[in-house]
């Protein structure tokens, strides 16, 4: 084991750990560590565009950007943090330009903006052009200019360090960061990394779906570290599904193709979204589009053979358009489905697409312990954490957007902090953890095998904890998802080896899936309601009364070491706008 | 029907798995912690042919061998990760059809498909290399936006021709299926590869940049962009279709008629 020392040590190379370590880097000494080679995050695979209010080609100011974030979060979006986030996308967006982002320009020269889902003038009177894009390679546009602008700072990397726990040391009654335990993955070897502030910046969880967007690196890592050192983990119940994802393989295909015109049609080639959204149509928010399109299928007016899916419409779109602002989702089209998008509409299905809970945190990137008590030196931003600017569900661009505003104020705060703090001392066997895991692994003899138990993981949670859920099927995935934990408990892994062994940490992100998909359902079982993202037919409506708050989950366990999760609430912080029914 | 002869005669329902095909996946297979030497093994799996190479390693480590190592994240052809030599050719396991590169006859691959690490880099194990010195070549050409002066309080601005000129090199995912494609860069890996002459030229063509004179002169080292030979390999490999060997000789070019 190796014992390393930072002042600061930030978690994931994807946009938000990248933008956050330009910050720490120039303030503190600092470490990245992260289970990809850091052009390998799946910021990469984020398409449409980063939302703010420039009105480059139209008027628009930041406050109809924080409304319609609040709007499209179904009102449980933490206003305070959605007016910061709206504030400064504005200057997020022209750093990134000055950083050297090749956005896409108007005829002027400036930044070019396109309209995206739920974004409106004045407070929903009609679309706007708000998302500020690089064809529909934005991410993979920011990816790269992070990390350009990483190299330029000299950003120490520890590329294929997998962090699996996080070390705590009580200090005077307080718990207190002392650093990260990482497994590298060349050597099998474990790390010991000392850090006087860790920022978490380790993306998503979504891979406990079958059909989804997500990669396969997306395990949940970092909440389930967090989780299990005691930390709640806030709103998971609250998991967007995109609506166009390719039918079958869950491949995102960006809502700036909608932006751009493209319609949603059911198989009588109905434009069905001005049934559900006169305004808006097919630009109404996420969960709303999704819903829609479930409704379609399940009654009887999806397309196919098996009417499982329905279309994305780009035919009336010039070709031309589709090559200048749609380049890559037209060829995936090509690529996996053999369709050509200029003449043929594209079979099209909800995906799972990202976390709006996390690791609940305050506007500073401050993880929170409880609803008010901040861990001191702990860190947390982009889709791992939980500001929340996102609510019960997010607008598409407001994750770009998200991991740069909170991004930058993370590494800005950790480095700051360090910069005053003490390293705290390790806890006893700092390692055990994690080296008791990844032996248990190892040596296990058990007859069960990851692929299987995860096969069955994503399953149950397809079926029963997706766009439409009740009582029965979430206690249905309840009881499935515990079957599976016991089962977990006799896996085995065929490598055995120490070097590059990706079998043994596909079982340990195995065990982080099972932890947060529990989380997801307990949580999602107790709200009995339906808000945005979370709908219950059981509870169709939005019950203000009883669930204007955000869920908070804390792992305990009793004294036979018997695990539990314990429920808890925290308020909605809410300034400028009272709740509204949610129509688009 | 047209052709009642070919119905089958037998009354059984069609069986489930019948859009799947035999297919024999031969796989370059490397364990220094096992045996120094790298060998060829094989895996015969029924799989459905739409499926990409991935589906298929995925099928083999999953169901077959778990030992089996490589790397991959996005699946679809955007993070970079699982560049291979697949049949011979650097390709990315996820975007690769195995209908695309199999003959078929009565639903079983004619022939094996190959699958190896890139070339040129240091295998650690099976289809892993390591990218190390593929990406200090990126680092070396300063990969970053150079610019003089106080910056602008908006954003700088560019016409859409300037954004033009560069797009097709901004596409670059850095998985090295070009670098690891060229025949100089396996004899010498000094070279520092069409990857890394692609992202200088990202930045050489961009109007708002000022460094182009200095990635020039690192270019023009004896082992910058004169090694290449133009043989073409590296624009075939590219799964993102940039057109490299166009944007080396683009740079060749700009050093040529550049003024001091």
């Amino acid at each position: 084991m190796q014992i390393h020392k930072y002042d600061t040590v930030i978690v994931g190379a994807g946009g938000a750990g990248m933008r956050a370590a330009i910050e720490a880097t120039k303030r503190s000494r600092t470490a990245v560590l992260t289970k990809l080679y850091p052009t390998r995050s799946h910021t990469g695979a984020a398409q449409g565009g980063m939302a703010a209010a420039l009105a480059n080609v139209e008027d628009d100011n930041w406050e109809w950007h924080t409304f319609d974030t609040v709007k499209g979060g179904d009102y449980l979006v933490d206003q305070d943090a959605a007016e910061i986030l709206a504030k400064e996308a504005i200057d997020s967006v022209l750093d990134l330009e000055k950083m050297g982002l090749p956005f896409n320009r108007t005829p002027e020269g400036r930044i070019d903006q396109r309209r995206f889902g739920g974004h409106s003038r004045n407070h929903g009177e009609a679309p706007v052009r708000r998302s500020c894009y690089a064809a529909d390679r934005t991410g993979h546009m920011i990816l790269q200019t992070l990390y350009q602008n990483c190299v330029k700072e000299g950003v120490e990397f520890y590329n294929e360090f997998y962090v699996l726990d996080l070390l705590l040391s009580e200090v005077d009654g307080v718990k207190r960061t002392a650093g990260v335990v990482a497994y590298e993955l060349a050597t099998g070897e474990l790390h010991v990394f000392r850090a006087k502030a860790v920022v978490f910046a380790s993306g998503g969880n979504g891979k406990f779906y079958k059909v989804t967007s997500n990669a396969h690196t997306l395990t949940g890592d970092g909440q389930a570290a967090a989780f299990r050192r005691g930390l709640p983990l806030e709103d998971m119940e609250f998991f967007q599904f995109h609506p166009t994802g390719i039918w079958k393989m869950g491949i995102l295909l960006t809502e700036g193709a909608r932006g751009e015109g493209g319609i949603l049609r059911n198989k009588d080639g109905e434009r069905f979204m001005e049934k559900y959204a006169p305004v808006m149509k097919d630009l109404a928010s996420r969960d709303v589009v999704s819903r829609s399109i479930y409704t379609e299928i399940r009654e009887g007016r999806g397309c196919g053979p098996d009417g499982d899916h329905v279309y994305l419409d780009l035919t009336h779109l010039p070709p031309e358009q589709l090559d200048a602002k749609l380049p890559d989702i037209t060829e995936f089209a090509r690529t996996y489905l053999g369709i050509e998008p200029y003449t043929d509409p594209i079979p099209i299905q909800p995906t799972a697409h990202y976390a709006m809970g996390g690791i609940p945190t305050n506007v500073r990137g401050e993880v929170l312990a409880d609803n008010t008590t901040v861990v001191p030196g702990l860190y947390a931003a982009g889709e791992v954490a939980c500001v929340s600017v996102h609510g019960a569900n997010r607008l598409g661009t407001n994750s770009l957007l998200d991991i740069n505003v909170f991004g930058r104020r993370a590494g800005i705060a950790a480095a700051e902090y360090a910069a005053t703090a003490d390293f705290v001392e390790l806890p006893p066997e700092p390692e055990r953890f994690v080296s008791t895991e990844v032996e248990r692994m190892r040596n296990s003899t058990g007859e069960e095998r990851v692929p299987v138990l995860r096969k069955a993981l994503q399953e149950t949670m397809d079926k029963n904890a997706m766009v439409f859920r009740t009582e029965q099927t979430l206690k249905e995935a309840l009881e499935d998802i515990a079957e599976l934990r016991a089962r977990y408990r006799n896996v085995s892994v065929q490598d055995k080896g120490r070097r590059f062994n990706t079998d043994l940490l596909e079982a340990l992100e195995l065990g982080n899936l099972l932890e947060l998909a529990e989380v997801l359902v307990v949580s999602a079982l107790a709200r009995n309601e339906s808000r945005g993202g979370h709908y219950r037919e059981d509870y169709p409506n939005r019950d203000d009364v009883n669930f204007m708050r955000h869920t908070m989950a804390y792992r305990e366990v009793d004294a036979d070491g018997n695990q539990s999760i314990r429920l808890d609430y925290k308020p909605v912080v809410q300034t400028r706008y009272q709740p509204m029914e949610r129509k688009y | 029907m047209a052709t009642p002869t070919l119905e089958k005669t037998s009354g059984t329902a069609p069986s489930a798995d019948e859009h799947l095909v035999t297919v024999t996946f031969r796989i370059r297979r490397f364990n220094p912690e096992e045996a120094a030497e790298a060998f060829w093994q094989d895996f015969e799996i029924r799989i459905d042919p739409k499926e990409r190479v991935l589906d298929a390693l995925h099928q083999i480590k999953w169901e077959l061998d778990g030992t089996l190592t490589f790397r991959r994240s996005c699946a679809h052809g955007i993070c970079g990760s699982d560049a291979m030599r697949i049949n011979g050719k650097n390709r990315l396991a996820c975007k690769t059809l195995i209908k695309d590169i199999v003959g078929l006859k009565n639903g079983v691959g004619t022939k094996p498909i190959s699958v190896e690490p890139i070339k040129g880099l240091t295998v650690l194990k099976d289809l892993v290399v390591d990218m190390d010195p593929f990406f200090q070549a990126y680092r070396d050409v300063m990969p970053f936006l150079i610019t003089k002066g106080n910056e602008p309080t908006r954003e700088r601005l560019q016409s859409a021709a300037d954004r033009e000129r560069f797009d097709d090199t901004t596409k670059c995912i850095l998985c090295a299926a070009c670098t690891s494609s060229c025949p100089v860069f396996w004899s010498d890996g000094q070279y520092f590869g069409p990857a890394a002459i692609v992202n200088a030229h990202r930045f050489i063509f961009d109007s708002r940049d000022e460094g182009a004179e200095q990635r020039l002169e690192i270019l023009n080292d004896r082992d910058g962009v004169w090694r290449c030979r133009t043989v073409f390999n590296c624009t075939d490999a590219c799964p993102r279709g940039i057109e490299v060997t166009k944007a080396i000789q683009e740079v060749k070019q700009a050093l040529i008629t550049r003024r001091f």
